[in-house]
């Protein structure tokens, strides 16, 4: 199993730490990852991209033209990587904000209502957690005990009271992500 | 009275003077009446004196002293031109447990060096740092420093240095007194003898402030370089006395009884 | 099995300096590679293993640190991007002239100039064939992977006490940003006195005490045939260096017709490059040197009458191509050897690898 996944958005939607917490939870799993991110000015507040790759072998190069999965997160993002998911592949996007949906056809594409779905939960800052779950429902990479255990890892320890909302915002977007396609 | 034999005369009932077991015989590289060989003496004698041979490291320059290492008996470790004080921060921090000095001239500390010297003592290394300033580069042939005084003719400013072109003689030592980490900043001269026994004071002073860990302590002393100058010996003593003093007053600038701090304090 | 962590290339050269027994560090803040030292601030670890570490004025100071450290025997780092390198070429010549061992880690980005903060392999040159003043080489390790920037530290050391000469390790910023999987190192203790002494007694400033010789670090000698029998006695040891320290690894050569040749993170993008080039048909493999200094001339000779050319990948205009071309030279044969690279913070993407393979043989 290899998943060459990319996760697109702005600065400040957690990005990178979703990528982070797929990343740990792969490692819990004993595989091998790479998280690889867009750096520099484009971090302060532009977009921002991460990708990961979580793979039962050693992985290759973490610089890649195409991907099995696109998360895609904002328009700029969509009109940048929609084109780089491999046919048959998955793009998994939040419909707010995007003005321009996903028109291929060779994909599956799936959307998870993450952003209205975290301000019904009262907490906004659980958005990237609900994605994570509408993403993991559709590619199952990881089970859900080493999540727990990336997170455990992942989070300081003075935030792991915060574990139980993050994985409550997983579940949540395990049973909202619908496929659109 | 009898014809003396030179045994009679070589007791040690007859000695008045001695050099300091940690002077080197060698050749002397030094031009006949400059005053580095007179501070190499007296750092030999202090460094005996206080029986620190085997925990001194001394960071020689670039310049006439580079060779400051063949006069010592201790262990030395030769620095970039400028450089000696980030030489001598490497030393101290990893061996806290041994005396750190640099020996500069002023081309080296104040002109290519100044960043180095100004944080070094900014941090308050526990170091200490000779500086010898004779207004001039002597190695290379006489150049112009930013320590010449206005009007010295040099072989870069050959109708003596104009202000307008070259600026003003650099007051390092005034500088460094500014500075919080510094404890002892003294100005001196070696051109008499009442003078060398004074310079003698403040570098033991110096050497001292470091084995008690006091942070930096920084000893210009205000040298003649007669072949740079193009003077007699006894011609440059004058000069110095007559321009030099003028410009770098002789005396403390600062002597403070600071400990430095530790570091997570 | 040790501490398995995911961590970026550039907090794991703090990790690994710490466990490995580093007695200290001095740095300059400069993207992309400034993680190196906040992750050292944030660890203390003076607290723990007793190591230094200190932010300097200046990467020119930082060098000149390293050198009054190394020159009293002790296991002293530096980390930079390419500029700040270039600040300390100096100094690093000075090391090099005055036999000290040391470790730089170069995480490079684009130049010339202040560039870019982009991942670059534009000081390939720089770090094999110069960058200071005189007749030295730097021991240059490539690391390919972020466990790789762990493991070279405490390489990097090795090889630099072992022949009393710096090491570099030569990486991007893509490898220091990255996050990988990686199993630490059991921490090492710091050498104490005595083991000091017993490895660099013979040589290092430690104190004169009596029944020895005064110690004295300098790259200095007036007398010019003193200096050539100096430059004489390095070029002995680089030759020991060449003979015994050669490092790189071999993926799928055995049937391979075309050879790709790339070190660091265009290594990376290679191994993908070949799972392309293959499943087109194209029978390609790969030699990654690992040691770029020495460089892996002989097995490069060894392949070259047996393939149809080489393709040397690099993020820079073409450096490391010259190596492979003299390596091919030396080996009596006319192998064609090509290059293609981007340049200026650019990753070269597996596709255009595969695409210049083709439109290059």
């Amino acid at each position: 199993m290899t998943e060459e996944l990319i996760i697109a958005g702005f600065g400040g939607q957690g990005v990178l730490s979703m990528g982070k917490i797929l990343a740990y939870s792969g490692i819990m799993d004993n595989k091998e990852v790479t998280w690889f991110p867009s750096y520099g000015p484009e971090m302060r507040g532009g977009t921002a991209n991460v990708t990961v790759i979580v793979s039962d072998k050693r992985i290759s190069s973490p610089v890649l033209h195409e991907f099995d999965t696109a998360i895609i997160l904002n328009q700029q993002s969509m009109d940048k990587f929609e084109n780089s998911v491999k046919p048959g592949g998955v793009l998994l996007y939040d419909p707010n904000g995007i003005i321009h949906p996903p028109t291929r056809t060779d994909i599956q594409v799936y959307k998870v209502e993450g952003t209205v779905t975290a301000v019904e939960m009262g907490n906004p800052r659980v958005f990237n957690m609900i994605i994570v779950g509408g993403y993991l429902k559709v590619r199952p990479i990881v089970s859900l005990e080493h999540v727990e255990k990336g997170l455990e890892k992942s989070l300081p320890s003075r935030y792991h009271n915060l574990i139980p909302l993050n994985l409550e915002a997983i579940r949540k977007g395990q049973e909202i992500v619908e496929k659109v396609n | 009275m009898k014809n003396m034999d030179i045994k009679d005369i070589i007791k040690p009932e007859n000695l008045v003077y001695d050099k300091s077991e940690l002077q080197i015989d060698t050749i002397m590289h030094y031009c006949p009446g400059c005053s580095h060989g007179v501070v190499h003496k007296l750092i030999a004698e202090i460094i005996e004196e206080l029986g620190i041979q085997e925990d001194t490291i001394g960071v020689s320059p670039v310049g006439c002293a580079v060779f400051a290492y063949n006069y010592i008996d201790i262990d030395w470790q030769q620095a970039a031109h400028g450089r000696a004080p980030a030489v001598a921060t490497g030393i101290a921090r990893t061996n806290p447990d041994k005396i750190v000095f640099t020996y500069q001239g002023d081309g080296d500390l104040a002109s290519i060096g100044a960043g180095e010297i100004l944080h070094a003592c900014n941090r308050g290394e526990n170091i200490v740092v000779i500086f010898i300033n004779n207004a001039i580069y002597g190695m290379t042939g006489g150049q112009m420093a930013p320590t010449t005084l206005i009007g010295q003719p040099t072989s870069t400013s050959p109708l003596g240095r104009d202000v307008a072109l070259n600026g003003y003689p650099m007051k390092m030592t005034e500088i460094i007194a500014t500075l919080p980490g510094t404890c002892y900043v003294t100005r001196q001269s070696v051109h008499t003898a009442a003078t060398v026994r004074k310079c003698k004071k403040a570098i033991k002073k110096a050497f001292q402030n470091v084995m008690a860990k006091k942070g930096t302590s920084f000893v210009e002393v205000v040298s003649t370089c007669n072949s740079g100058w193009k003077m007699t010996p006894v011609g440059a003593n004058t000069w110095m006395e007559e321009n030099m003093f003028a410009e770098y007053v002789p005396g403390d600038l600062k002597d403070n009884d600071i400990q430095k701090p530790a570091i997570g304090n | 099995m040790g501490e398995l962590r995911l961590m970026k290339g550039n907090e794991v050269l703090a990790e690994a300096a710490i466990r490995c027994g580093c007695d200290a560090y001095f740095g300059y803040p400069i993207t992309p590679q400034s993680e190196v030292m906040e992750t050292l601030m944030e660890q203390r670890p003076w607290d723990t293993t007793g190591m230094v570490v200190l932010q300097a004025e200046s990467e020119v100071a930082s060098i000149n640190m390293v050198y009054g450290a190394a020159a009293a025997g002790k296991k002293a780092m530096t980390s930079s991007s390419s500029p700040g390198i270039s600040l300390m070429a100096e100094g690093i010549s000075y090391i090099a002239g005055a036999e000290l061992p040391c470790l730089i880690v170069n995480v490079q980005r684009g130049g010339p100039g202040l560039g870019t903060i982009q991942p670059s392999q534009a000081d390939y040159f720089q770090a094999v064939k110069g960058g200071g003043h005189g007749d030295y080489r730097l021991i240059t390790l490539a690391p390919a992977s972020v466990q790789e920037m762990h493991d070279f530290v405490k390489l990097a050391f090795d090889l630099a006490f072992k022949y009393r000469n710096p090491a570099m390790i030569l990486t991007d910023g893509a490898l220091g940003q990255m996050m990988e999987k990686v199993e630490l190192a059991d921490y090492t203790p710091r050498r104490t006195k005595e083991e000091i002494l017993d490895q660099c007694g013979s040589w290092a400033t430690t104190g004169k005490t009596s029944g020895r010789e005064k110690h004295v670090i300098t790259s200095l000698e007036m007398d010019s045939h003193k200096m050539e029998q100096n430059n004489l006695r390095f070029q002995e040891k680089f030759k020991e260096i060449e003979a015994t320290e050669v490092r790189y690894e071999a993926i799928r050569c055995e049937d391979a017709e075309l050879i790709l040749v790339a070190f660091g993170t265009s290594s990376r993008i290679c191994q993908k490059a070949i799972e392309l080039a293959r499943e087109k048909g194209i029978k390609v493999g790969l030699i990654r040197p690992i040691t770029l200094y020495p460089f892996p001339s002989a097995i490069i000779a060894e392949l070259a009458p047996k393939v149809k050319g080489f393709l040397s990948v690099e993020m820079s205009a073409g450096q490391m191509v010259e190596d492979v071309k003299l390596a091919v030279y030396e080996a009596r044969c006319t192998t064609p050897v090509k290059h293609f690279g981007r340049m200026g913070g650019i990753l070269p993407s597996p596709n255009e690898v595969v695409d210049a393979l083709e439109t290059k043989f």
